[in-house]
């Protein structure tokens, strides 16, 4: 399947030297949700800008549905919605007014049905006729995904969309991008919580200093980065790890009554049964054992420490 | 072209110049009144005729210029500052439309509204005054391509500030005085010689002669040189757009 969005040797240099994207290349398939994983400063804003035309790229190509977003930019435009990072809305302007002016913006003819559903489906509706002004931050940053949504875009960027959003508007944004993406919609978003990117991305990027230091598969870099740890729970407290269990590099949780062994599942020999057996053999009683796979937040900070090493 | 992404920030526009009806049409009501109360009647009295035109009726042309270019400057110049101040450009920039569309939106908006104001001085000065139209359709024309040009200045004007202050900038302390000493409330005859020559330096000068003659049919200036200066002006704003746009200086990094 050809790539909905081809990004091939993307470079952006500001006049006072400051490289923001040094050479990126990213292919992301249709219907996919990729997010883009990386510190402040990373690149991620610049990379989404770039694509979307607020920024121009100092060389290198983006193309979007096959089209040039230089030489074919109304093309490559009508494709991309845009939801930004800042809360950036006309104060004064009614909810209703502002999502259809962002469709007229688009050359789209009026649709005063699809702005209803659209308006419904983020609880804006009730609102429609207040000022932006009147409204809460959180009911601010659904008036930017209805304006983004208000075109029908085939490629949604998300910028940092739970940056300070309650509990029930991530959750809600959640559903929304289950939504879009099972109409088939390609979605990019970045984000500084690790837990919205593996509960909602088929693909994950990092991106550090401008580079795109890797993007795979959500389930496979966590199987192929991630460590398992086993708990061995006892029904008494050590006050440190035995000698005999030393071979296991151990460490102690729950205040001394847990055993902590982290080992890598796609191992052959993991090493738990030996580690099981020594347990017994110390004499020490086990009340329970659970298994934990780490989190791609775990993954993150050691790539990303991993590169800066 | 986008039309209707054109109509789309039209109508945006207009929607803000709609919100305040009530001021946008007092306030042109209430200073036109005020410039007949004190230069028509106070001044006027002394004066009684310039060029065999009554003082109170030789003043409107140049009442109207004043506004409509201020009004111009000030709303284009506003109209685009605004989403940059806000951060809502980015909407703009990221729309399928080119610039052009974007100067049509904005310029078209900010020019009706000039236009509707210089229409209302007008009604407003009718009832204080005679007013004869010497030739109507030059009227049209110097009033239209006013609004238009003065709109297109006030956009470059928009993406040239950085803060509120220098957008009053220009309109201050380069176009009021412009046009005080454009002889909007005097004939340049009534200059010693060597001002006479000085003024005919200032571009206002030919914008409120060809405006006044379609009125009273007295210019003191050369009719076709106020339209060669308008159209001139109204060119070289243009050119100015579309290297800024070209170049995306102060819009796009």
């Amino acid at each position: 399947m050809s790539s909905i969005l081809s990004i091939k040797n993307l470079r952006k240099a500001y006049d006072d030297g400051f490289e923001a994207l040094k050479s990126v290349d990213l292919e992301i398939e249709p219907g996919e949700i990729l997010a883009l994983l990386g510190p402040n400063g990373a690149g991620k804003t610049t990379l989404i800008s770039t694509i979307c035309g607020i920024t121009t790229p100092t060389s290198g190509s983006v193309h979007v549905g096959g089209h040039d977003i230089i030489t074919e930019f109304r093309a490559a435009r009508n494709l991309i919605g845009l939801v930004p990072q800042e809360i950036n809305l006309e104060p004064f302007e009614t909810v209703m007014n502002s999502v259809r002016f962002s469709r007229g913006l688009f050359g789209k003819p009026r649709n005063d049905a699809l702005i209803e559903e659209i308006l419904k489906k983020l609880s804006l509706w009730d609102k429609r006729t207040s000022k932006i002004m009147e409204l809460s931050g959180g009911m601010k940053r659904r008036v930017l995904i209805a304006k983004a949504l208000s075109h029908e875009p085939q490629v949604l960027f998300l910028d940092e969309p739970t940056a300070g959003v309650d509990v029930e508007l991530r959750k809600d944004m959640w559903d929304i991008v289950a939504e879009l993406k099972a109409q088939g919609v390609t979605i990019i978003l970045t984000t500084h919580y690790i837990e919205e990117a593996e509960a909602i991305a088929d693909r994950i990027g990092v991106i550090r200093r401008g580079e795109i230091l890797l993007v795979e598969g959500k389930d496979a870099l966590m199987a192929r980065m991630g460590q398992k740890q086993l708990e061995v729970q006892l029904s008494a407290p050590l006050d440190a790890v035995p000698e005999a269990l030393s071979p296991f590099d151990l460490r102690l949780g729950a205040d001394g009554a847990a055993l902590i062994y982290s080992y890598d599942s796609t191992q052959e020999r993991t090493g738990i049964t030996g580690l099981l057996n020594a347990v017994a053999e110390a004499g020490l009683v086990v009340s329970d054992v659970q298994t934990r796979q780490s989190s791609l937040e775990e993954i993150f900070v050691g790539l990303v420490a991993e590169d800066a090493a | 072209m986008n039309w209707t992404a054109i109509g789309a920030i039209y109508r945006f526009e207009m929607a803000r110049f709609f919100r305040t009806l009530l001021q946008s049409f007092l306030s042109p009501v209430l200073s036109t009144s005020l410039y007949f109360v004190v230069f028509g009647s106070a001044i006027g009295s002394r004066i009684q005729e310039v060029d065999g035109i009554e003082y109170g009726a030789f003043i409107v042309p140049g009442l109207i210029m004043l506004s409509v270019m201020t009004q111009g400057i000030s709303n284009a110049s506003f109209g685009i500052y605004f989403p940059k101040f806000i951060g809502t450009i980015y909407e703009l920039l990221s729309a399928p439309i080119n610039f052009l569309e974007i100067v049509l939106g904005y310029v078209g908006a900010a020019a009706s509204k000039a236009l509707f104001i210089g229409v209302v001085i007008l009604g407003t000065a009718a009832l204080f005054v005679d007013l004869p139209v010497a030739h109507p359709l030059a009227m049209v024309l110097f009033l239209v391509l006013t609004c238009l040009s003065f709109s297109l200045l006030g956009f470059i004007i928009g993406i040239w500030a950085r803060s509120f202050e220098q957008l009053q900038l220009v309109p201050l302390l380069v176009v009021t005085p412009l046009v005080f000493l454009g002889g909007a409330f005097y004939s340049i005859s009534m200059l010693p010689p060597i001002w006479q020559k000085i003024t005919l330096f200032n571009p206002v000068v030919y914008l409120i002669s060809g405006f006044r003659w379609s009125f009273f049919g007295e210019a003191d200036v050369p009719v076709l040189i106020s339209l060669l200066a308008i159209g001139g002006f109204t060119m070289a704003c243009m050119g100015v757009i579309w290297w800024i746009f070209k170049t995306g200086w102060r819009i796009r990094s």
